[in-house]
C-alpha cells in the first residue's frame, strides 16, 4: 500500500454528451450513411459508445459533388478575409466546447484525459486560428503573386489524434480556398462528427466540409473519385504507397504523412533527467500511437547504465488505467487489432534475443492494454528496430561516436522525426544537420505547434503540415 | 475535370509521340557540304573531325557498356551523329556516381555552389556559336531563333546560379511557436534526382530541368531528349571543364521508354522529374515510383519560354524543422 | 508522528576524500554533474502540478503537510510574546480539533531559542534556529560559529545555516564546503539544514551543484531559501533538489532531506510539492524526518482546507487561530 495513494479523480463522462447514434455530414446536413451501421467502442472497457451509420461509395459521390458545387459557386470565389472569419469561428467554438471534445476523445480513442484536454484539443483550436490568419495573405506566402486553390480535397486521417488530425487537414485546405471531403478513422469517428456539428453551428456554407465516417472502402472511394483534385493522407506507409500508386493514374495532387521509427539520441553529456523525460514522453505519450514516436533509443555507451537505471525508476511512476482519470499517464490501446500487432512485434523481440522489461503494472481485465515496455540489447537487424510498432515499446541500442549515432539513426527507410540530447551546442547543430528527418527535436521531444512544419523524409512521406509550408500542398502556383 | 482558370500562358508545344524503339542504323547519306553539328562545314578538301557523343557519368565520358549507339538525325532525316544508347547498367552506374557525389555537393556552402554554377554559365557563354549550330541542326528553324534559345538558356542558368544562396531564405525561416523554443525550418536537397528532359527544346528545356535541381544541392541523373540529345552532350562537355565535381550531373542518351522505368524503380533515387515523358507514359512510372514513396514532379504542361517561377526550386527540397528550448 | 534526527555524516563519505581534496577537484566534480535543461525541468515540474489529489488523498496530504511545517517567525520585530504564542499554535494548530497533528518544528532567531524551548517543553515539536549571520551570511567564519554555538547552547535541536553565496558564485567551492563542515561540527547533536538561497544562485545548474556540495559537506537537509528574497521555493528548484537527495542516496546509501521555504502559501502548493516528493524522490521521503515546509501563512490555509474537507463547507479566517 503506497504511502501517498492518489484517490480516483475521474472526469465526468456526461461532459461528452454522447448520443446513441451519429450520422454522416454531407452538404451541410447530418444524414444516415448508406453503408454499414457500426458500433464504436471504448477501448478501455470494450463497451459500445454509439452507433454510426457509415458512408458508402454512393455517399462519397454525393459529398464530392456537393464539395465541387460549394467550391465553384461559393468557396473559391469568397475573398480570403471572409473565409478567415469562418475559420476563426470554428477555432473559437472548439475552445468553447473543449472539455466536451476532450472527454469524447478519451472515450473513443482511449488516450488519457490529461492529454486530450491539455494537448489534442488546444492544438486543434490553435491550428484553426493559425490558418485563419493566412487566408487573406496568400499572395505574401512565397508562392507567387496569385496562388490558386486546387479544388476538392479528399482527406483520410488516422485514429491516433482524431480531432487534431481533422484540424490539421481541414484548416489549411479551407484557408487556401479548397473544399473538403474527409474520412475519419473507423475506430474513432466521434470527435470528427462533433466537429461537423461545430462547423454547422458556424454556418459554414453547405458542402465546404463533408465528413464521412467509414472503413477502408470509403477511403478508397474518395481516393479514386474523379471529382477529387487532391488527396491528403495520414496513416501507414503501406497504405500510403497504395494511394500514391492510385493517384499516379489520375494526376491528382497528393501529400502523405506516413509512419516512422524515430531515433532518440542521448549523448554522454546530455541533461540526463530531462533526457529521460524526453525518452518517456517520446515513446509513452499517447501510448506510443504516434508516427513521430521516439521508438529507438540510441544511448552513448559511456552513459548507458545510468540512463537505463533512470528510465527504470521513471517508468515505475507511470500510472496506467482509466483514461478518464485525470491522474492516468498511459491509457488504452486503440483496438484489438492494434494490440495484437504490438504483442506480435514484442514477441519477435523476445524471439530474436532482446531483453524485455516492464515496470510492475497491473492491467485492467476489460479493454485493450499493454504495459510500457523497454527492450535492451537491440540491434539494427532486429524487427523491433526496423518496423513501426505503434505502441508503448521502446527499443534500446547503443553507439560510441556521433558519426555512429547518425549512421544508425539514418539507417531506416523512414525519416519522420528524431531527437538529440546534449548540452553542447555545436554538437546539436552538427547532429541535426545530418539527421535525415523532417522534424528534429533537440533537448526536447514531441513538441507541436501550428506554426511549425511537420512531415517526413523518405518513406515517412512528403509534404508538410503546419507553418507557411503547410499551405503549399493546397495551392497551385 | 474543371480546373481553376489560370493566367494566360503561351500555348504549350505538343508532345512528340514516344518512339518505343530506336530505329535501326541507316547509312549516312548526307553530302559533306551540309552543315553538321560535328563541326564547321567542310571547305575545299579539308576533312572534318567528327565528334563522338558519349555518355557523361561520374565526370567521365564513357560509351555505353552495351556498346550500342543510335543515329541522331536532323529534321529532314539526315544523320547528324551517333549518340551512345545507354543501357540500364549505365543508368545504374550513373546513380552510383550521383549518390557518391551527393555528400560533397550538398555539403558545399550555398555560396560555393552558386560560384560553380555561375562559372558553368561562363563556359556556356563561351560556346554560344557551337550551341547555335547544334540547335539549328537538331531543331531546324532560323539562326536567330537558335541564338535566342541559347541566350535564354545561358540567362536561365545564371538566374538559377543566383538562387543558390537565396532560396533558403525564401522557403525557410524561423517559426513563431507558442513556447520557449527556437524553431526553424530549413530546406535540404532530396538527394539523387532522376530527370527526363523535355523532348523538344534541346538546350533551353534541358537547362530548365537540371539547373534548379543542382542549385538546391541535389545530384542528377538526366535522360536527354531522345531525338535531340546533342546539345545536352555538348553542355556536359562544358560541365567537365567547369568546377562541377564529377557525378553531380550525369547524362544518359538513348531510349526514354527503355531507361525511364529503371529510374522510376531505382531504390536509391529520391525523386523523379517526368517533364520529358508524355502523359500517357507517366502513369506507369509514377506507380513504380510509389514503391519507395519517391517524390514525383510531373507538371502538366511545359513551356520553356515561360517564366520559370520557383516551383522547380521547391520540387526537390525536403523541409527540416528543428526545435530547441531557450533557457539558462 | 515522532521525529528522529536525520543521519549524520560519519565515516561513510571517505570515498569522496579525493573530490574534496582541493578546489579544482571539487569544481571538476560539481561541473561534471549532468546539466539541467531549464525548459524541460520546468515542464516536468508543471506536469507534476496537474496531478489531481482529491478526497482521501487530499485529506492525507493536508495532515502530512501540517506535520511537515516548520512554523516560522524571523522578523526584526519578534518578541518573546510573539514566539510563545506561535509555539502554542505549533503544538495545537487547531483548538477545535485535537486530531490535527502538531507541526514539525518552530523556526526562530538564535536569541529567541530559549523562549521557544521553555514554551515547547515536553512536546514533540523541534526547535530550529537560523544561524551563521542569517540571512546574508556575510560575516567572518568565527562570528558565524559563535552564532551557531549560542543557538545550540540555548537548546536548539535544529540549525538552519546559510551558505556563502558570494564564495559559491566566485567558484570558491571548497571554502563553502569547509564552512558547512565547521558549522556541522559546531552544531553538535542538532541536525543541520543548509540554505542554498536559490533566488541568488538563479540557475538550476547552480542549484544542483550547491545541493551536492552541501550534501557532501554533511548537511542533513538542503533548504531552498531564507524567505527574505524572491524567488524562493519554486517547483523547478524543488525538483532539482529532490533529484539531488535521490541521486545522493543512490550513490551513498544515505538519506538526506529537503526543506522548501518562502513562497509556499497555499494547500494547493503544498500538495503539489508532496506529489513531487512522491514521484521524484520517492515515498520514503514523505516524512518530516526528510521533508519540511518552512512557512507561516501556509498553516492557515492548510487548516482552512482541512475544515472544508471535514465540514463540507468553505471556511473563514475567524475560525483559524492567530499566532
Amino acid at each position: 500500500m503506497p504511502t501517498f495513494e492518489y484517490a480516483p479523480a475521474p472526469e465526468s463522462r456526461d461532459t461528452a454528451r454522447l448520443k446513441p447514434s451519429y450520422g454522416i455530414f454531407v452538404d451541410g446536413k447530418f444524414v444516415d450513411g448508406h453503408g454499414a451501421a457500426v458500433k464504436t467502442i471504448n477501448p478501455a472497457s470494450e463497451e459500445p459508445l454509439a452507433e454510426i451509420a457509415e458512408a458508402s461509395a454512393e455517399d462519397v459521390d454525393i459529398a464530392v459533388k456537393a464539395a465541387r458545387r460549394a467550391y465553384d459557386r461559393t468557396w473559391s470565389r469568397m475573398p480570403g478575409a471572409e473565409r478567415a472569419k469562418y475559420l476563426f469561428r470554428i477555432a473559437r467554438a472548439i475552445q468553447e466546447r473543449g472539455r466536451e471534445l476532450a472527454v469524447l476523445e478519451s472515450l473513443d480513442n482511449g488516450k488519457p484525459i490529461k492529454e486530450s484536454r491539455d494537448v489534442d484539443i488546444p492544438l486543434a483550436a490553435a491550428h484553426f486560428f493559425y490558418y485563419a490568419g493566412w487566408a487573406d495573405k496568400l499572395s505574401y506566402a512565397g508562392f507567387g503573386p496569385d496562388p490558386q486553390p486546387i479544388g476538392v480535397a479528399g482527406q483520410v486521417i488516422p485514429w491516433n489524434f482524431p480531432l487534431l488530425m481533422a484540424a490539421w487537414k481541414i484548416a489549411p485546405a479551407l484557408a487556401t480556398g479548397n473544399t473538403v471531403v474527409l474520412k475519419p478513422a473507423e475506430t474513432t469517428p466521434l470527435t470528427a462528427i462533433t466537429l461537423a456539428d461545430i462547423i454547422a453551428d458556424c454556418d459554414l456554407p453547405p458542402g465546404v466540409v463533408n465528413i464521412l465516417p467509414g472503413g477502408p472502402s470509403v477511403g478508397q472511394a474518395i481516393v479514386d473519385h474523379p471529382g477529387v483534385d487532391k488527396i491528403a493522407f495520414t496513416g501507414s506507409t503501406g497504405v500510403g504507397k497504395m494511394i500514391q500508386k492510385s493517384v499516379a493514374t489520375s494526376g491528382k495532387r497528393v501529400s502523405l504523412e506516413l509512419g516512422g521509427k524515430a531515433a532518440n539520441i542521448i549523448y554522454d553529456d546530455a541533461p540526463i533527467d530531462q533526457a529521460v523525460e524526453g525518452i518517456v514522453n517520446g515513446i509513452f505519450f499517447n501510448q506510443g500511437h504516434v508516427c513521430c514516436a521516439g521508438s529507438r533509443l540510441l544511448v552513448q555507451e559511456s552513459v548507458y547504465d545510468d540512463v537505463i537505471a533512470a528510465l527504470h525508476d521513471r517508468l515505475a511512476t507511470l500510472r496506467l488505467g482509466d483514461p478518464l482519470d485525470k491522474n492516468t499517464d498511459i491509457g488504452a490501446i486503440n483496438s484489438a487489432a492494434q494490440l495484437a500487432r504490438i504483442q506480435e512485434l514484442a514477441a519477435s523481440g523476445d524471439a530474436e534475443g532482446a531483453t524485455r522489461w516492464s515496470p510492475e503494472c497491473p492491467l485492467p481485465n476489460k479493454g485493450f492494454w499493454f504495459p510500457p515496455t523497454i527492450f535492451t540489447g537491440v540491434s539494427q537487424a532486429n524487427r523491433i528496430a526496423r518496423e513501426e510498432i505503434f505502441g508503448p515499446v521502446l527499443s534500446v541500442l547503443s553507439f560510441r561516436t556521433p558519426q555512429e549515432a547518425v549512421d544508425k539513426a539514418n539507417n531506416t527507410p523512414y525519416g519522420l522525426s528524431a531527437g538529440v540530447w546534449t548540452e553542447k551546442g555545436s554538437l546539436i547543430l552538427w547532429t541535426a544537420n545530418r539527421l535525415r528527418a523532417g522534424v528534429v527535436w533537440a533537448n526536447t521531444f514531441n513538441r507541436f505547434d501550428p506554426a511549425s512544419p511537420f512531415g517526413g523524409y523518405k518513406e515517412s512521406g512528403f509534404g508538410r503540415e503546419g507553418g507557411r509550408h503547410g499551405l503549399e500542398s493546397y495551392l497551385a502556383y | 475535370m474543371p480546373t481553376k482558370p489560370t493566367k494566360p500562358t503561351k500555348p504549350t508545344k505538343p508532345a512528340i509521340p514516344a518512339k518505343p524503339a530506336i530505329p535501326a542504323k541507316q547509312p549516312a547519306k548526307k553530302p559533306a557540304t551540309k552543315p553538321s553539328a560535328a563541326g564547321s562545314s567542310a571547305s575545299g578538301d579539308r576533312v572534318a573531325v567528327r565528334k563522338t557523343y558519349k555518355l557523361y557519368i561520374g565526370g567521365a565520358f564513357p560509351r555505353s557498356e552495351s556498346g550500342r549507339s543510335y543515329p541522331v538525325t536532323d529534321r529532314s532525316g539526315a544523320i547528324l551523329a551517333h549518340a551512345a544508347q545507354a543501357s540500364r547498367k549505365d543508368l545504374r552506374d550513373a546513380v552510383v556516381a550521383a549518390r557518391k557525389a551527393f555528400d560533397a555537393w550538398s555539403g558545399a556552402t550555398a555560396y560555393n555552389r552558386g560560384q560553380v554554377l555561375y562559372r558553368i554559365a561562363e563556359m556556356l557563354e563561351g560556346r554560344r556559336d557551337q550551341f547555335v549550330a547544334e540547335i539549328q541542326a537538331a531543331e531546324g528553324g532560323t539562326e536567330d531563333a537558335a541564338r535566342q534559345q541559347v541566350d535564354a538558356a545561358v540567362d536561365r542558368w545564371v538566374w538559377y546560379a543566383g538562387w543558390a544562396d537565396k532560396y533558403a531564405q525564401v522557403v525557410g525561416g524561423s517559426n513563431p511557436v507558442a513556447g520557449p523554443y527556437f524553431n526553424f525550418s530549413l530546406p535540404e536537397p532530396s538527394g539523387v534526382i532522376g530527370v527526363i528532359a523535355p523532348q523538344q527544346s534541346s538546350l533551353l528545356g534541358f537547362v530548365s530541368v537540371v539547373a534548379p535541381a543542382l542549385t538546391t544541392g541535389n545530384t542528377v541523373v538526366v535522360i536527354a531528349s531522345q531525338d535531340r540529345p546533342l546539345p545536352a552532350v555538348s553542355l556536359s562537355e562544358a560541365l567537365a571543364t567547369s568546377d562541377l565535381p564529377g557525378g553531380v550531373l550525369n547524362l544518359l542518351t538513348g531510349s526514354v521508354a527503355e531507361l525511364a522505368p529503371w529510374l522510376a524503380s531505382h531504390r536509391d533515387v529520391n525523386a523523379i522529374d517526368l517533364t520529358g515523358v508524355e502523359p500517357a507514359a507517366r502513369i506507369a512510372l509514377a506507380q513504380s515510383a510509389a514503391d519507395t514513396v519517391k517524390r514525383v514532379f510531373a507538371p502538366l504542361g511545359f513551356d520553356s519560354d515561360a517564366e520559370p517561377g520557383t516551383a522547380r526550386l521547391s520540387a526537390f527540397i525536403e523541409t527540416k524543422t528543428v526545435w530547441h528550448p531557450i533557457g539558462v | 508522528m515522532s521525529i528522529t534526527l536525520g543521519p549524520t555524516t560519519g565515516d561513510d563519505l571517505t570515498q569522496w576524500a579525493d573530490v574534496t581534496r582541493d578546489n579544482a577537484s571539487l569544481r571538476r566534480f560539481l561541473h561534471g554533474l549532468p546539466g539541467v535543461d531549464q525548459v524541460g525541468a520546468e515542464a516536468r515540474a508543471a506536469a507534476l502540478g496537474t496531478r489531481s489529489i482529491k478526497t482521501t488523498a487530499k485529506a492525507w496530504a493536508i495532515d502530512a503537510a501540517i506535520s511537515m511545517v516548520d512554523l516560522t517567525t524571523l522578523e526584526g520585530s519578534d518578541t518573546s510574546g510573539k514566539v510563545r504564542s506561535m509555539c502554542v499554535r505549533a503544538m495545537y494548530p487547531d483548538p477545535t480539533d485535537a486530531a490535527v497533528p502538531p507541526v514539525a518544528a518552530v523556526c526562530v532567531y538564535p536569541d529567541l531559542v530559549a523562549t521557544a524551548v521553555a514554551a515547547l517543553r515536553g512536546s514533540s515539536v523541534q526547535i530550529a534556529s537560523v544561524a551563521t549571520a542569517f540571512p546574508s551570511g556575510r560575516a567572518a567564519l568565527a562570528t558565524k560559529l559563535v552564532d551557531v554555538g549560542e543557538a545550540v547552547s540555548a537548546g536548539a535541536t535544529e540549525i538552519d545555516m546559510v551558505i556563502d553565496r558570494g564564495a559559491f558564485l566566485a567558484g570558491r567551492y571548497l571554502d563553502v564546503y569547509d564552512e558547512i563542515v565547521a558549522v556541522k561540527a559546531a552544531s553538535g547533536t542538532a541536525h543541520l539544514k543548509v540554505i542554498l538561497e536559490t533566488g541568488e544562485l538563479v540557475t538550476l545548474d547552480a542549484v544542483r551543484r550547491a545541493s551536492w556540495l552541501s550534501l557532501l559537506a554533511g548537511g542533513d537537509f538542503i533548504k531552498t531559501s531564507t524567505g527574505k528574497i524572491t524567488p524562493a521555493a519554486t517547483p523547478p528548484f524543488a525538483l532539482v533538489m529532490l533529484q539531488a537527495v535521490r541521486d545522493f542516496a543512490a550513490r551513498t546509501g544515505q538519506l538526506r532531506g529537503v526543506k522548501l521555504a518562502g513562497g509556499v502559501r497555499t494547500s494547493k502548493d503544498a500538495i503539489r510539492y508532496l506529489v513531487m516528493v512522491n514521484e521524484i524522490a520517492g515515498e520514503r521521503w514523505l516524512t518530516p524526518d526528510l521533508f519540511r515546509f518552512g512557512a507561516s501563512a501556509l498553516l492557515n490555509d492548510l487548516l482552512l482546507q482541512r475544515h472544508k474537507l471535514t465540514t463540507g463547507a468553505y471556511d473563514g479566517a475567524d475560525y483559524i487561530a492567530l499566532d
